[in-house]
């Protein structure tokens, strides 16, 4: 499947997600976001870079993880993106879907 | 895309191991796709959010086919210890957490934790005795009216 995300033609799965995380750039973050009904603070950037250093260090990301992260706590994951929030997020920092259950 | 399911709401009656974490994984799963959840513990279920014993749960050996042990063996002294811990190993390698923090984490995920008030008088429980993230102590009628909208669905294990 290929998506046009701010003016530019992406490969993404079927969920939406991108297939090359090396496409991602801020305004492609930004444009999935509003899809998502998210508006994006500081804060959210801050989650989403972070989210990108865990994967780019081949970090599994799980909900349990999170609450060890030390860098926020579950309870504020589900604030910035109450519909889902590993989902969500993952889909707007460009990682892959995670595919634990936890 | 999109679920039409928009409320999971779970019964657990029962207090081995496998139950309890079945509930767990569905309610969290739940919460992780948008989807309200709560839990109704009941029965058995209470052992899961009593504090002295729910880090003590045990896997059922006897009366269980899955578990591929003869009945007979299943019932000797320390199989059901055995087996737990072999269980919890295998957890722990798939990242699966204990019980108290999966508690934690689905109560900071929005999860509502309920005990049953049947059960807490019939095994003469107290507030103290629970844990401190449980929400409250309810009637199933008041479980029930938890049912508010279109797309609950309940879940009795």
């Amino acid at each position: 499947m290929d998506l046009n995300i701010a003016g530019i033609r992406l490969d993404v799965t079927e969920d939406g997600y991108l297939t090359d995380v090396s496409q991602w750039n801020k305004d492609i973050g930004l444009e999935i976001a509003k899809n998502e009904g998210i508006e994006m603070t500081d804060r959210h950037w801050e989650v989403v870079s972070w989210l990108q250093e865990q994967v780019k260090n081949d970090v599994a990301l799980s909900i349990r993880g999170i609450k060890k992260s030390g860098v926020l706590d579950i309870k504020e994951f589900y604030a910035l993106f109450p519909k889902g929030p590993l989902k969500i997020s993952t889909k707007i920092a460009g990682v892959p879907k995670p595919k634990s259950c936890i | 895309m999109g679920t039409k399911v928009k409320k999971m709401l779970f019964i657990l009656s029962k207090a081995t191991i496998e139950n309890a974490y079945a509930a767990f994984v569905m309610a969290n799963g739940a919460r992780m796709e948008g989807i309200e959840s709560e839990i109704f513990f009941t029965f058995f279920g209470l052992e899961a959010i009593q504090k002295k014993k729910l880090e003590h749960l045990h896997v059922a050996t006897v009366g269980n086919p899955g578990m591929h042990i003869p009945t007979m063996l299943g019932g000797l002294p320390g199989m059901e210890a055995l087996a737990t811990k072999m269980m919890k190993k295998e957890m722990e390698k798939l990242d699966m957490p204990p019980v108290g923090e999966f508690l934690e984490i689905l109560s900071d995920s929005g999860c509502k934790l309920w005990a049953c008030k049947l059960a807490v008088d019939m095994f003469h429980l107290k507030d103290e005795d629970l844990i401190d993230e449980l929400d409250g102590i309810l009637t199933i009628g008041d479980f029930y009216s938890r049912a508010d909208q279109e797309g609950c669905q309940l879940l009795f294990i």
